[in-house]
């Protein structure tokens, strides 16, 4: 009794009690305050991302042509000109750079013996009309010259060729979106200044993020350069990346969850592999470059996508694993015991019971882990598939380029408008992205209705 | 009590291990064929664990180690060169929790006839048809064979699982307290259906409930816990088998007084 | 009823297919070549990520080794020299390591309080109502690609902190630009692992400190935060193998070239050991010279690094679960 009486003098009661509680719930407010704050800040971020890329995707620019496209054909579209049309178009505006673009474009001669051999020789394996075999280039007529370019180049070459020579849109100055609504009259002040240099300048609002971006191919100039060589690039590696990493990836799950005893070896595979998950991607690009493009070369063919989808898919393997293990993990066992109970063998069970059962969270997980491969740059660039390229990828071996190195590339370059033309392709990678989840989505509620009926 | 042609399934020294565990020790006993024997017991007593070492079930268990000889048929169930996959095969097994597949009611009868190869859509239809009367299901469910497994009642998915069973033509049902989960009318479903399926195929059940081995089953065994102080407050339990009799034999006159106590309810 | 009787009793008669194969059928082990043959391609899917790690360990080191024998440079000068300039011979880490940490320890300035912050709101704070808007926000926020970081870093950040501070003061290329959107990217990382850790504290213990009448806040100060301390431990030293590992970020937006700076200044130009290898391998680069070999030594340093802290990280959470399990 004495006890409790006299700790109850060493409290603080009544006002004092109350003037300290005051305080204590302010200071738990204004935490509490500070709190709330830098959940917002991460979603500010987000937002200002966001904005900053669409700011920069859309906007007015001062662009010039060196040949307006109403001049060339009516309605200013070139993109329904055949390949002779576009032929004649080049040979009208630009008839002394003819043997340029069947330099840089066919032969398969070194270029400082390209005007001293015969066609037979310089255009080896090219269709060309026969008559001209034994001339050299510089013998031909510029009708002859020009036969030959029709001959040869695809409609889309000569479409871009006509773009990039004839009609030859210049950016002169992009703005931001933000630049364009808010600061319109000295938007238009520079363009007068600009006439004064050049008097085909002209205001046009511009979405650098267009149907030709996604279908042109790369290109120095960024008036006319797209993603398509890129975007293709991109799927190619990951086809090849999930062909990969998929099969192997639920195969090491499956082993770990459905079969390995908990011994020395698969203890040390499962720590392995959560260290992996933790290697930086720049160490697979190392790996990737020093095992898969040079030791293995004669299987790779060096810097290729099978190189780079091989690289992405040792990355992501461990994330497809862990996946996989939690989703394998996550089917009862009854299901196991019954079908063991009726006679079946593991893998019968595994293959018709398991796995059915894990794979909406399997898919998942890969698709998740996909995106992550989708993203990956520094690997990719390790391996040397930063190089330029404009051929659109038609097999395992061709060498690449993919869209986040296109991004990487364009944002590395000081110029303006390419800053424009990144953005609009960052566009096109977290559309693709949002595509990867979307199906990740509708693929595990499809998966499973089918289950439950 | 020697000739082998009566008995389905012989026990003979049973010992189960559970890693350096004892679980189960030294259980003997015959189980006779075409007839319907319960085990009983207390929790913890390895009704279940000797139940599941007749069809090898407990080698899904990490460490599960069975001594002692199981002879089914002549053939004893651990010698190296039995296949357990054959094992299951012919000793089906129904669970305590009804366990059907995240698939349909037919895929669900035919899984089992589809891994024995049986491809023809005729015969699968047939086996289907013929288990899920054989379960006492198919009037209810004939109609709607292509409903997720899953979307039955309790007790009509305990019924699918028995039909899924039936449908590898099992020579050995073991049920593991096969109406645990079962409200009282599908518990008396399944019983009936028991006593139908008996006259077809050994039964071996594991039950909770008194009530439901004396209605049902022919013969009954009762397992009990054995204590020991390995070192002090570290204590060793371990299972054996208490007595074993015809059921009315078993629940009229005990040969023990711990199956007397256990059997009045006083402990369990 | 009756129907049904005669079915059940019709079963062996008409399972024909089965009871044939039933009849020939012993107990006896058949051979299962496909199960076999499958049971070895799972371990060996398995074994792969064993390779994965030696190919990785041998690569590394077996460069680093040509490199530290090439005669241009050696391991002491390596690890010692503060001069990082291939073109004259002089391969001194530290300019890139220096780097490495500062863009590290800014990343660290952002994320730590932030996501800790933010975990702490989500778990402690937030109705579910909320927590389930946000917490997709900051997976979007997880799953953004590096690259856009980086873009986001050069075209927003810069030009905001030379904004704030002044032209002359930050330069286009800086530490702390790619630093703060590194510390942004690993918010998510460490918001949702401290989550975790925090939701794992048992009830009990935050009903004990409510019932002696603390407020919200002195709870979670001075009981939950103390409770999932290791799983925050853990969540911070991930955060900062991220961010030394991370590359594209520095690579756009922390400048080419090393520069030892003392005392760091965030604001020049300064390239880390990850933006190096980045840099140099994405050029002209000819194998088996001393520039190749150099970024597979910077490699094995930055292996080394991540490594540790991925080990410590672990240590530090497995600490955690002997004591509240």
């Amino acid at each position: 009794m004495s006890a409790s009486v006299s700790q109850a003098n060493l409290l603080p009661t009544g006002a004092e009690f109350q003037k300290g509680l005051a305080r204590r719930n302010f200071r738990g407010s204004v935490w509490g305050r500070f709190y709330s704050l830098s959940l917002l800040v991460a979603i500010l971020a987000l937002i200002a991302l966001v904005l900053n890329i669409v700011n920069s995707a859309f906007g007015y620019a001062i662009t010039a042509y060196e040949v307006e496209p109403t001049a060339l054909v009516a309605g200013g579209d070139v993109g329904g000109l055949d390949a002779e049309q576009l032929v004649v178009i080049l040979q009208d505006y630009q008839e002394r750079r003819l043997p340029v673009y069947i330099r840089d474009n066919l032969s398969v001669v070194d270029p400082s013996i390209f005007t001293q051999v015969p066609l037979s020789e310089s255009l080896a394996g090219r269709t060309f009309p026969a008559e001209l075999a034994a001339m050299t280039v510089t013998e031909l007529t510029r009708d002859q010259q020009a036969a030959v370019l029709a001959a040869s180049l695809s409609v889309d070459t000569l479409r871009s060729l006509v773009e990039v020579e004839v009609i030859g849109e210049q950016v002169i100055h992009p703005y931001a979106l933000s630049e364009s609504l808010f600061e319109r009259s000295r938007i238009d002040a520079e363009l007068l200044e600009a006439l004064e240099d050049e008097p085909n300048a002209r205001l046009e609002f511009r979405s650098w993020l267009n149907f030709e971006f996604l279908t042109a191919a790369g290109s120095s100039d960024p008036a006319a350069a797209g993603v398509r060589t890129a975007l293709l690039g991109t799927l190619w590696v990951i086809f090849i990346t999930v062909l990969f990493a998929f099969p192997v990836g639920v195969g090491a799950a499956i082993y770990l969850e459905e079969y390995a005893v908990p011994n020395r070896l698969n203890k040390l595979i499962e720590t392995n592999i959560r260290n992996l998950a933790g290697v930086p991607s720049i160490i697979y690009g190392l790996l990737g470059l020093a095992v898969l493009v040079r030791s293995l070369e004669f299987i790779t063919q060096g810097r290729t996508i099978l190189s780079a989808g091989l690289t992405l898919g040792l990355l992501i393997l461990p994330v497809i694993i862990i996946n996989s293990q939690e989703a394998i993990r996550a089917v009862p066992s009854s299901i196991r015991e019954a079908s063991f109970g009726v006679g079946a063998t593991k893998w019968q069970t595994i293959w018709n019971q398991v796995l059915p059962a894990a794979m909406p969270g399997i898919l998942t997980g890969t698709i998740l882990a996909m995106s992550r491969a989708v993203g990956e740059t520094a690997p990719l660039i390790v391996i040397g598939a930063s190089t330029f390229i404009v051929t659109d990828p038609t097999s395992p071996f061709a060498k690449f380029t993919a869209l986040p190195i296109q991004i990487y590339q364009w944002t590395a370059r000081p110029q303006s408008e390419f800053r424009a033309i990144a953005a609009a392709a960052i566009i096109v990678l977290l559309v693709l992205l949002l595509l990867f989840n979307a199906t990740a989505i509708i693929l595990r509620q499809r998966y499973r209705k089918s289950l439950q009926g | 009590m020697t000739q082998n042609g009566a008995y389905a399934i012989q026990l003979k020294n049973v010992d189960v291990f559970y890693g350096p565990k004892l679980a189960v020790s030294d259980v003997s006993l015959n189980i006779q064929t075409r007839r319907i024997t319960a085990f009983i017991g207390p929790s913890g007593c390895g009704k279940s664990t000797v139940l599941r070492s007749i069809n090898r079930m407990n080698d899904l268990i990490p460490g599960a180690r069975v001594q002692g000889d199981v002879t089914f048929q002549g053939q004893n169930l651990y010698a190296p060169e039995v296949d357990p996959v054959e094992v299951r095969r012919r000793i089906g097994m129904v669970f305590q929790k009804p366990n059907p597949f995240p698939k349909s009611i037919y895929d669900n009868v035919a899984y089992g006839p589809r891994l024995l190869g049986v491809r023809s859509k005729a015969v699968l239809d047939e086996i289907v048809e013929k288990s899920l009367k054989g379960a006492y299901l198919w009037d209810e469910v004939r109609s709607d064979l292509k409903k997720s497994g899953l979307a039955l009642s309790g007790g009509q998915q305990q019924r699918l699982c028995i039909a899924r069973t039936i449908a590898v033509e099992p020579e050995v049902i073991l049920m593991d307290e096969p109406c645990s989960a079962l409200d009282p009318i599908a518990t008396q479903a399944v019983e009936d259906l028991m006593k139908i399926l008996v006259k077809q195929y050994t039964i071996v059940i594991v039950t909770h409930n008194m009530q439901q081995a004396q209605r049902v089953s022919d013969f009954t065994a009762f397992f009990s816990i054995r204590k020991q102080e390995e070192t002090p407050g570290k204590e060793n339990r371990w299972g054996v088998l208490g007595e074993f009799a015809e059921t009315t034999e078993l629940f009229s006159s005990p040969n023990s007084e711990e199956t007397e106590r256990y059997i009045r309810g006083e402990f369990g | 009823m009756q129907t049904q009787l005669e079915a059940g009793r019709e079963i062996s008669r008409v399972q024909s297919a089965v009871a044939a194969r039933r009849a020939q059928a012993t107990l006896y082990k058949r051979p299962r070549p496909g199960e076999d043959a499958i049971r070895v391609y799972l371990l060996l899917c398995g074994i792969l990520s064993i390779f994965t790690t030696l190919g990785i360990i041998f690569v590394l080191g077996e460069e680093s080794l040509r490199f530290f024998t090439s005669g241009v440079t050696n391991a002491v000068e390596f690890l010692t020299s503060i001069k990082w300039q291939p073109q004259a011979g002089e391969f001194g880490i530290l300019p890139l390591l220096e780097s490495t940490l500062m863009t590290s320890f800014m990343a660290m300035l952002v994320a730590i309080p932030l996501g800790l912050g933010s975990a702490i709101y989500l778990a402690e704070y937030a109705p579910s109502r909320v927590r389930s808007t946000m917490k997709p926000i900051l997976e979007v926020l997880a799953g953004i690609p590096t690259v856009v970081y980086g873009y986001f870093a050069l075209t927003f950040m810069t030009p905001a902190l030379r904004g704030i501070f002044g032209q002359d003061a930050v330069q286009i290329y800086n530490t702390a630009a790619a630093g703060i959107v590194m510390g942004i990217m690993i918010l998510p990382t460490i918001s949702s692992m401290a989550e975790d850790a925090l939701s794992s504290v048992p009830r009990s213990l935050r009903e004990a400190s409510y019932g002696l009448g603390a407020t919200r806040f002195e709870t979670i100060v001075k009981v939950v935060l103390p409770a999932a301390l290791s799983g925050i431990l853990a969540a911070f030293i991930i955060g900062i193998s991220r961010a030394v590992g991370e590359t594209m970020i520095v690579a756009l937006a922390a400048g080419a070239g090393s520069n030892w700076s003392f005392p760091p200044n965030f604001f020049v130009a300064a390239e880390t050991m990850t933006g190096h290898i980045a840099r140099i391998s994405g050029g002209d680069l000819s194998y088996d010279s001393v520039d190749y070999n150099s970024l597979f030594a910077i490699g094995l340093m930055l292996f080394f690094i991540t490594l540790g802290l991925n080990l410590l990280s672990q240590w530090v959470s497995k600490r955690f679960r002997e004591v509240y399990q």
